[in-house]
């Protein structure tokens, strides 16, 4: 498993499972700050037919997380050889406002509400 | 001359209305260290309002509701605070501040900050772009073309357009120097 944490957060990949988990609170100072995520979210997707993103626990992200999940999208959707489903909750506001945006980059995305 | 782009309003205490003041001086403490404070301040914010939206056990959607209010509160919140952090002019001698109003119908957030010269023409150009375009392509163009950089503001203020259905209106005062005192108003309708 590879993971990540910082203040506030986790991001952690279990390749056998093909999924990426982040969890918590998500305010990094800028893209430069979400490279690491971003390497992680990338490695993911590498070789993988199918790969989940569990965000059903990530109770907040400010905007330069939400780019940071949007090139990623952008990324897996260019690559047009993964199938990609981001689980949100239905519980935490942001998610139910800001998630939908993503399918609008990649139609193709399964977007799963708990 | 003061300058504005959008309607502003003037925020005054009364007895049907809820504000809150906070004040920052960020030279004091390095940025990175000053950044956790705006995550604080921020939840601070949300957690305050939750108060004037109790829950009720008879009515279900009291829970939702203010779940929804105070992460709009702190996600606006947090929003403004990272972006007067980063564009604050620190070499001139003002503070940060922001102010939460709250009444019947709104929730009103004036947040200001010290910018230079160069900055300032910069930041009316971009609300001009922001005024005058649909914020609904803009949000995708700008995530399609990589167009955010670590000092865009851009994508905070089209989230909180798109996402939370927020006016934004902004002040430009001028001061000693060149440089201007920026309030950034954002209204959110209850």
């Amino acid at each position: 498993m590879n993971a990540l944490a910082g203040d506030g957060y986790q991001a952690e990949f279990d390749s056998a499972a093909g999924c990426v988990r982040l969890c918590g609170s998500l305010r990094l100072g800028g893209l430069t700050e979400y490279a690491p995520i971003s390497q992680l979210l990338e490695d993911a997707l590498d070789g993988r037919s199918a790969l989940t993103v569990d965000l059903s626990t990530l109770e907040f992200l400010n905007s330069s997380g939400i780019a940071t999940l949007s090139k990623f999208v952008i990324s897996a959707r260019n690559r047009k050889d993964c199938a990609l489903t981001i689980r949100g909750s239905s519980t935490i506001p942001w998610q139910g406002k800001s998630l939908n945006n993503l399918k609008r980059l990649m139609p193709s995305l399964e977007l799963v509400f708990d | 001359m003061t300058e504005d782009f959008g309607q502003m309003r003037e925020l005054h205490p009364d007895r049907d209305s809820e504000t809150l003041n906070l004040s920052f001086w960020p030279g004091r403490v390095p940025l990175r260290q000053r950044w956790r404070n705006n995550g604080l301040s921020a939840d601070f914010l949300g957690d305050y309002v939750t108060t004037f939206f109790p829950l009720d056990d008879s009515t279900p959607a009291s829970a939702p509701r203010q779940a929804q209010i105070r992460g709009a509160v702190s996600f606006v919140a947090n929003e403004l605070l990272e972006n007067a952090m980063k564009f604050h002019d620190a070499e001139t001698p003002e503070p940060i501040t922001i102010q939460l109003s709250l009444d019947a119908e709104l929730i009103t957030f004036h947040e200001s900050n010290a910018i230079g010269r160069a900055a300032t023409e910069e930041f009316k150009v971009f609300i001009e772009h922001l005024r005058a375009a649909d914020p609904g392509e803009l949000y995708l163009q700008q995530l399609e073309h990589n167009a955010v950089s670590e000092r865009s503001a851009g994508l905070g203020y089209l989230t909180m357009i798109n996402d939370y259905g927020a006016e934004l209106a902004w002040r430009f005062e001028p001061l000693d120097g060149g440089a201007c005192r920026v309030t950034t108003q954002v209204t959110l309708k209850l």
